[in-house]
Formats: C-alpha cells, sequence, structure tokens
C-alpha cells in the first residue's frame, strides 16, 4: 500500500484547527439556527469552545485511547465535542441518535465507553437504560455530559453534567492542565485513531470502522481537491452524525479547506434552513431527492392552470437541452435562449424554493437514484453527482467528475484510489483512506482486507468500456441463480420499482425459485395524495395500501418494470409474477431495514415468511399478524388481510425466439 | 405521603411546594335558579399542579372561570396572592399574573404562530400604539426583547417548524400547543389549562403531559388544569378537587382521590356515557 507523506505538521485534527484559527481565525467556522436566527462562530471561538472542552473531560479524568461515544443530532457542540476528544487521544464513536437501547447497549459494551456525550434527555434516557443492562459485563459507564440541560434537573448528577458545565470546568483548570493538553495534541500523528465508526450492516451485528487521521485527512485533501473546494463553501449538516459520510464532510473536509458547516435548527426545518443558506456543497441520499421532487410535483398539481402549463412546457425544454449544457456540450442558440428565458421563469424560481440556487457541487450516494429524478435535477441546471463509496474506504471509492455525469454509473475512482474487479466480479479498491482495522475482530478484518491492502466491497461491479466509468450490479451476496438459472440481482429490479414516485421500498425474492415475487411498500405522500384528489377515504396506512384502485396502480407500475427487464435477454428471468403491498411501513425499529435504509433480506425473509409462502403458493389473499416496535420501545401487533396479485408478465421464451 | 402545613409541602418526587397562591372560600354560582357551584373551597399553592375533575356538567369550566375572574360568584371570596380581588376586566387578570387556555381553541386563525404567541407579549409592552407603528427607538428595542422571550418559548415547545405558519392551517394538536405557547408569552405565576388534552390521541396526549411538567419544572409556574382523561390527571396532578353536581366530593393527592368512596361513586367507579 502507498503510504503518503504526512502534510507537515498537520497530522490531526486539532493541527488543523489550530492551522485554521492562525490563517483566518475571524472567518465563520459553524452556524446554528437557534431561536429563530442563525448564530455563529469564528474559527477562534470554536477553537477556545473545544479546548475547553478538552480540558474538562480532562478533568473528568478522560485518558488516551478510550472511546467516548457520542449521541445526537448535528449540532455544533457535538461536533466541537469530537475534536475535543482527539485533543486528549482519545476516540469519538459517533452513534445513530434514532437508535433503540437495544443496538445502543451492543455498541457501548463493544467499544468499552466510559464517557457519554449526549444532546438531551431523550438520549441521556437511554444511555441511563442501557446502562442497567450492562451492569456487571465489565463497563462501567463513568460519565455522561449532555448538550440540553431542558428537563434534567431532577436526575441524579453524581454521575452527569451539563456540557457547559464541563466546559467551566475545564476552563477553571486551563493552567493546570493546559500543559497536559497540549503535550496530548502535540503527541497525534497520522497512525492514531481519529474516529470510531460502527457499520449498521444488512447482516449481523455492527462492526467498528476503526479510521485514522491518515484515513481521513487524506481523503479530505484529495476529495475536496478533485470539486475544488474552498474556504467560501457552505454546507448545511442533516445526515446522521454516525454516518462516515458526514464525519468526512462536516468534519474532515470542513477542517481541510475551511468551509462553514451550518447546522439546522431541527429536523422538521430542515428544507426551511436548506433555503436560508443555500449550500454550495451538498450532499443526500437518493431519498432526499425523490421527496423534493414529490413534492414539486405534488404542488404543481394544484397550480393553477396557466402556471402548469408553463411549468410543462419549459420543464420538457430542460429535460431536452439542460443536462447539454451543464456538460457545456454544443447547444443550438435558439435552445440556449429558451433555455434562458426558462431560467428566468421557472428554473430559477424553483431552485431557489428547493435552497438550490448556489448549488456548486452536491452528490447522492448510498442507492440508486431513479434516472428520471436525477436527470430533473441535472436539467435545472444544478451539478448533481454521484459517488460510490463505504465506510471502510472513508467515503470515497468511484465518482463523477464535472461534465462525465450519468445516471447508471458511479464514476472514475476517487484521486489515490486503486480499484479492481476480481473474477466473481466483486469490486476491491486500495487507498489511503483504507481503514486500519474492524474494532476487536480480527476475522472480519482478515476477510475483509488482505495483506496488500485490498479492501472488498461487497458488491459486484464493473468498468465501462469506453468511459472506464464503474457500473455497480448488485451486492455480491445478493446476485445469485433463478431454479431455471437465470441471473437474479434482485437490487436491480427493485430499483427499477422504486423508481415510482408510488413505491416507497420494494423487495425481490426469487433465489433458487422458478419466478420471481415482490414486497412492495407504497409512498404515502404520494399515494395519499392522489388518494386525496380523487375522493378515496383512508384510515391508515394499512387501508390505503389495500385499496382496490392502489393495487391497479402499482400492478400496472410492475407490469412496466416486467417489459422493461424483459428487453434484458440476461435478467429477463427476473420479471415480477405475484407480488403484494406490504400493511406495514419496513422501518430500521423493527429491524427490517438498517439505520441508513437499506434492506436487511434475511431478516426480512424469515419475519415474513407466511407471506413469501402465499406468493408461492397461489392464494388470492393472506390473514398476517405482524410485530412491531413502536419509537418508545414498546411492541404491539398489526393484523391484516392482504391481497395478492398477479402481474403481467412479458413471454421470455417467444421473444427469444422471435429474436 | 404529602407533608401539609400552612409553609407548603413536599410532593412524593421530591419538589418543594410553597405556600397558599390563590385561596377560594365558600364559593357558589349561580345562574338564574341553577346552582352551578354551591359552597366549595379549595387553594391553589405556589408550584404545584392542581387539577379539577368531574363529570360532565360538574361545574370545573365554570369553576375555572371563576378562578379567571370571568365569572363573579354571588357568594365566598377568592383570595390571590394575599389580596381579596373583586370583579376585573380581563386585561386586569392578565397583568395579575394569570393565563389561561381554552377548552375550543381561541386563536388567531389567520395570523402566524410566531405572532400569535407575541399577542401573549402585550401585557409587557409599554410603548404606545404610534411609535410601535413607526417602529422605532424604543419600540423597536422592546419587540426584539419581547421576541427574543417568545422564541424560548417555542424552543421549549418545540414548535420552530411552523413558527411562520397561519394558525388556521395547523392541525387541531398543534394549535392546541400553539395556545399553550401563548399563555406561557405572558410569564403567568398561575397558568389555567382548560382540557388541555381533549381530542387529542395517544402520543399527542403523551407530549402535552410532557409540556405541563417541563413548564412546572422550568418556569415553577403554577398549573390548575381541568381534565377528563383519568390517567393523565392522576399522573400529572400534585393535588386533586373532584365536583359533582356543583359540589365539592373530594380533595387531596391524587392517590387519597382515588380511595374515596363518594368519588368512586360519583365518578370513577360508575360509567358515566
Amino acid at each position: 500500500m502507498t503510504q503518503s507523506t504526512p502534510q507537515g505538521d498537520l497530522q490531526s485534527l486539532p493541527a488543523l484547527l489550530a492551522r485554521n484559527v492562525q490563517a483566518f481565525g475571524t472567518l465563520p467556522a459553524y452556524r446554528e439556527k437557534e431561536f429563530g436566527i442563525w448564530q455563529s462562530w469564528t474559527w477562534a471561538e470554536a477553537s477556545e469552545e473545544i479546548r475547553a472542552m478538552a480540558l474538562g473531560l480532562l478533568v473528568l479524568g478522560l485518558e488516551r485511547g478510550e472511546h467516548v461515544a457520542i449521541i445526537g443530532r448535528n449540532r455544533p457542540a457535538l461536533y466541537w465535542s469530537m475534536v475535543a476528544i482527539n485533543m486528549c487521544g482519545a476516540v469519538p464513536v459517533p452513534l445513530y441518535q434514532d437508535a433503540v437501547a437495544d443496538e445502543m447497549a451492543y455498541v457501548l459494551d463493544h467499544c468499552g465507553a466510559r464517557f457519554v456525550i449526549a444532546e438531551d434527555q431523550e438520549q441521556v434516557d437511554k444511555v441511563l437504560e442501557v446502562q442497567e443492562k450492562l451492569a456487571g459485563t465489565g463497563t462501567v459507564l463513568h460519565h455522561i455530559a449532555y448538550l440540553d440541560p431542558r428537563g434534567m434537573r431532577k436526575y441524579d448528577h453524581a454521575r452527569m453534567n451539563a456540557l457547559a458545565d464541563v466546559q467551566a470546568e475545564g476552563r477553571a483548570a486551563a493552567t493546570r492542565l493546559g500543559a497536559d493538553l497540549d503535550a496530548r495534541i502535540a503527541g497525534l500523528t497520522y497512525d492514531h485513531t481519529c474516529v470510531m465508526l460502527y457499520t449498521s450492516g444488512t447482516t449481523g451485528k455492527p462492526k467498528g470502522v476503526v479510521l485514522s487521521n491518515r484515513n481521513i485527512i487524506e481523503t479530505s485533501k484529495n476529495s475536496a481537491e478533485f470539486d475544488h473546494l474552498g474556504r467560501g463553501e457552505e454546507v448545511l449538516a442533516y445526515l446522521p452524525m454516525a454516518w462516515v459520510g458526514d464525519f468526512i464532510f462536516s468534519i474532515g473536509q470542513a477542517l481541510w479547506t475551511g468551509f462553514t458547516v451550518n447546522c439546522p435548527e431541527n429536523e422538521a426545518t430542515m428544507m426551511t434552513d436548506l433555503r436560508e443558506i443555500g449550500p454550495t456543497y451538498f450532499f443526500a441520499p437518493p431519498r432526499v431527492f425523490e421527496t423534493q421532487l414529490t413534492n414539486v410535483m405534488i404542488r404543481m398539481e394544484d397550480a393553477g392552470r396557466l402556471k402548469k402549463r408553463m411549468f410543462d412546457h419549459y420543464m420538457a425544454i430542460a429535460r431536452r437541452v439542460g443536462p447539454a449544457i451543464l456538460d457545456g456540450k454544443p447547444v443550438s442558440a435558439m435552445d440556449r435562449f429558451r433555455y434562458w428565458l426558462g431560467n428566468i421563469l421557472v428554473y430559477g424560481p424553483l431552485k431557489n424554493t428547493l435552497g438550490f440556487s448556489r448549488v456548486r457541487v452536491g452528490y447522492t450516494a448510498g442507492e440508486a437514484i431513479g434516472p428520471e429524478i436525477f436527470d430533473f435535477y441535472r436539467s435545472l441546471g444544478i451539478n448533481l453527482k454521484q459517488l460510490y463509496g463505504q465506510t471502510e474506504a472513508s467515503v470515497f471509492i468511484t465518482q463523477q467528475p464535472d461534465g462525465q455525469v450519468r445516471s447508471d454509473t458511479v464514476g472514475v475512482p476517487s484521486p489515490g484510489v486503486e480499484v479492481k474487479i476480481a473474477e466473481s466480479g466483486e469490486v476491491f479498491y486500495r487507498s489511503p483512506g483504507t481503514f486500519v482495522e474492524y474494532f476487536k475482530n480480527a476475522e472480519s478484518t482478515a476477510s475483509t482486507k488482505d495483506a496488500e491492502g485490498w479492501v472488498a466491497t461487497g458488491d459486484a461491479g464493473f468498468f465501462e468500456e469506453g468511459t472506464g466509468h464503474l457500473r455497480i450490479i448488485d451486492r455480491a451476496k445478493d446476485v445469485g441463480k433463478m431454479a431455471d438459472g437465470h441471473l437474479f440481482a434482485p437490487k436491480y429490479i427493485e430499483n427499477k420499482l422504486k423508481f415510482y414516485p408510488n413505491i416507497l421500498e420494494a423487495v425481490v425474492f426469487g433465489a433458487g425459485r422458478n419466478t420471481c415475487t415482490a414486497f412492495i411498500n407504497i409512498d404515502l405522500t404520494a399515494v395519499g395524495n392522489w388518494a386525496e384528489r380523487n375522493n378515496i377515504a383512508y384510515a391508515s396506512y394499512q387501508e390505503l395500501s389495500q385499496h382496490p384502485q392502489v393495487l391497479e396502480t402499482i400492478a400496472g407500475h410492475v407490469a412496466e418494470v416486467n417489459r422493461s427487464v424483459a428487453d434484458d435477454p440476461m435478467l429477463a428471468g427476473c420479471q415480477v409474477h405475484r407480488f403484494l403491498i406490504l400493511h406495514k411501513e419496513l422501518d430500521a425499529d423493527d429491524g427490517e431495514l438498517t439505520r441508513t435504509r437499506k434492506v436487511r433480506r434475511k431478516i426480512i425473509e424469515e419475519k415474513f415468511k407466511d407471506l413469501i409462502d402465499a406468493l408461492y403458493g397461489g392464494k388470492g389473499e393472506i390473514y398476517t399478524e405482524t410485530e412491531v416496535t413502536y419509537e418508545d420501545g414498546r411492541k404491539g401487533a398489526i393484523k391484516a388481510t392482504l391481497t395478492i396479485r398477479d402481474a403481467v408478465v412479458q413471454p421470455v421464451g417467444q421473444r427469444m425466439a422471435a429474436e | 405521603m404529602n407533608q401539609m402545613n400552612s409553609e407548603g409541602y413536599t410532593t412524593a418526587d421530591g419538589r418543594k411546594i410553597g405556600g397558599v397562591l390563590m385561596e377560594m372560600k365558600n364559593i357558589t354560582l349561580k345562574f338564574g335558579g341553577v346552582n352551578a357551584i354551591t359552597d366549595i373551597s379549595f387553594d391553589i399553592r405556589e408550584g404545584e399542579i392542581r387539577a379539577i375533575i368531574g363529570p360532565n356538567g360538574a361545574g370545573k369550566s365554570s369553576m375555572l372561570n371563576v378562578i379567571s375572574g370571568f365569572y363573579v360568584p354571588q357568594e365566598g371570596e377568592v383570595w390571590f396572592k394575599g389580596y381579596k380581588r373583586g370583579p376585573m376586566k380581563p386585561y386586569e387578570v392578565a397583568r395579575l399574573g394569570i393565563a389561561r387556555t381554552f377548552q375550543n381553541i381561541a386563536l388567531f386563525d389567520g395570523m402566524s404562530v410566531l405572532d400569535n404567541i407575541m399577542t401573549g407579549r402585550l401585557t409587557h409592552m409599554q410603548t404606545g400604539l404610534l411609535a410601535q407603528s413607526i417602529w422605532w427607538g424604543k419600540a423597536e428595542k422592546e419587540e426584539t426583547e419581547n421576541r427574543a422571550k417568545v422564541e424560548k418559548i417555542i424552543d421549549f415547545l418545540e414548535i420552530q417548524a411552523i413558527r411562520k405558519t397561519p394558525v388556521g392551517r395547523l392541525p387541531y394538536g398543534l394549535k392546541k400547543r400553539v395556545e399553550l405557547a401563548r399563555a406561557l408569552a405572558a410569564e403567568p405565576q398561575l397558568l389555567l389549562l382548560d382540557e388541555p388534552m381533549a381530542g387529542m390521541n395517544v402520543e399527542e396526549k403523551e407530549d402535552m403531559s410532557r409540556f405541563i411538567l417541563d413548564v412546572n419544572d422550568e418556569f415553577g409556574t403554577t398549573i390548575a388544569l381541568i381534565e377528563h382523561d383519568m390517567g393523565v390527571v392522576m399522573d400529572l396532578s400534585d393535588r386533586v378537587v373532584v365536583m359533582d353536581y356543583g359540589k365539592k366530593i373530594g380533595d387531596g393527592t391524587p392517590d387519597e382521590v382515588r380511595k374515596n368512596q363518594a368519588v368512586i361513586d360519583a365518578y370513577l367507579g360508575v360509567a358515566h356515557d
């Protein structure tokens, strides 16, 4: 593996922070909307806060190399705490804030965190619940620091304190512990652990991915140069802090380039905050773009005739010439003029409403994005690109350079990354961002990363001839064979289904069987809006999902997907023969999805075994009961009778014979 | 459990309750020949959550209206902060430090959430109409200060996302929360809640309960509430007054009230459909 040379003394996040304070200490580093106003902190102010936090943690007895868990939504103080923990020579472990206590218990026990930094009462309650469960396992919680003091007055404060008070104690101890802290900061090198992130894992228990300062800083540097990110960028930090992408964007790249990180007021105000900030560098999973597009379309349905016609007319022009203009390809003067006019009348105001007026670089990753959705944003002139990455790579494996953007590839290898395709079709990579190890899991480390540093992604893909772009087909272990020997690639079909706004989630079965079948989740926003406009009354998700007209619509979508799948001789066997609409939304709280909303196939197969049997058993409907977990952890059951529909299938054999 | 004395008492969860804030002495309220309230006496102490319960038509809302000064009882005395209270105008009540929410939401539908809550600050504003319309100097400063206070309440009740939304567009549960926000904006010493959970689902009720407890805890506001949902009342309140047909039939901690035979007969044990 190529060992890159350290950047002078900039071998840790605290070192980068110190550089930023010196170079441009008076520029805004963090903003957060609170009490209706954007509050901001300059690099110098943030640095002072971080140092006070680090000193406070030393007062509490934080040792080098210890793990500290951080639980909460994106807030400046929590980002600061991660750098402060680094200063002390310890390792921050951000957790998913919506994790239920059980999931949290596993991670806290696994990393042995004695300190927890929690956002509010809700998170503290979960930690205390976990603490009781962990009693006697050797993991002893030493101290909890919480950010929001609301509702915390009555708690026993022997082992907890407000983060502000921790900082106050740190400031008071500055002269006593300052030298120790400086020594710890000076001792940090490229090989020290920067952060540990737990991968949600579509199978089994989460694994702790150890990322060193080299991984984070080299990746941040390379990716920032790739997209020419500068000090003036604005980002909105709204994705889970436990996700590697947020760590790279809001901490790695922010500290490396010195751009401003903006934190929304709360989850519900995200869209308003997005519009107010107008980020120049934006990242979102496909789901966010899908939701926004669905909202736009729903609102256009309700718009006046004139507006609707204007929208339709100019969107048609945008779809035709927009992407070409964005990629700098030749476009006739007349079309350029039409597009310019459309920009004034439609695209500009629309982008402004969406908060995308200033986006210079936008990325989507994590899942495949529908070509219509992708093209919609690009045709508006938003430079939306795709990247392919994972936690183990510190995000970046491949990404799309400006001007070479397509919806069906994930781009060329990122700077410093080598990619190879194994004979099995699995994608391997190695890079300066390649993770150090899985924490306390040498076995998994060895099976994922070989001696030369090549890491198996678990995804099957190939390089497209001519362009050198990587295309990902599916999870390598999900790609299977059907009973008649046809290739079975469920994700490929599921993505095609999910591109319809009415379909939120789909799970396709068929490995080792003669035909494919599918579970469908409808999108309550889109279908609910349709129901409203057609005067269809419904009381619940469950009722709407079984409405005959809804079933009819979905059957239409499935038939269309089948038609398009049949065109591909390799995958023609994957046509969906029978399907049903699930009576509940697949949910991470029930273990059916990962926290990053990827389908957990095995668990769904076991949990809904009766439904799968019914799909293949030829029955017209099935009664089922399903256990669900509420947000507060209580369990309940949903009972429903589901209709099973046959879908229109294209005859494969005949078609081939005809050809 | 409760150590009652003239100085106050300590609740089961360790909160210190102060002296008497408001005292009702032998209140009787008549509408023509009907006795809505007959000879009722009880007190509300500083810092406590006091509930008034009873079956439909028991006179709970009339009682709340007597407390708020909207009705003047024919007999009996109302003492507030050590003074006997006479007939009052609504703004005088507000200045005394009493704020309330209504059973049938009484917000300004066409105004935004923020503006609605700002109206709760009116009693704290000094500048005149002219100065406010020019919005210069003192008026500007005053509005900024009051807006800051309102924003704290918006943050407290977690309604940031609807700050600029007209109230008329909001669902019922949120309107209730906005009404609570407006009452809180007046920074009352005594907060009267008229059926704060009526018509809510379980989740909304849980939220509202948490907000009521948090208001009491954070701001030290004394709360008097009327509520139908027995589970909620018993969990929330420190002391409960039980009314039936305009008479007081029980008064004490939730546990005491639960064991009171008269209460069981009148309300808890017998269905009133």
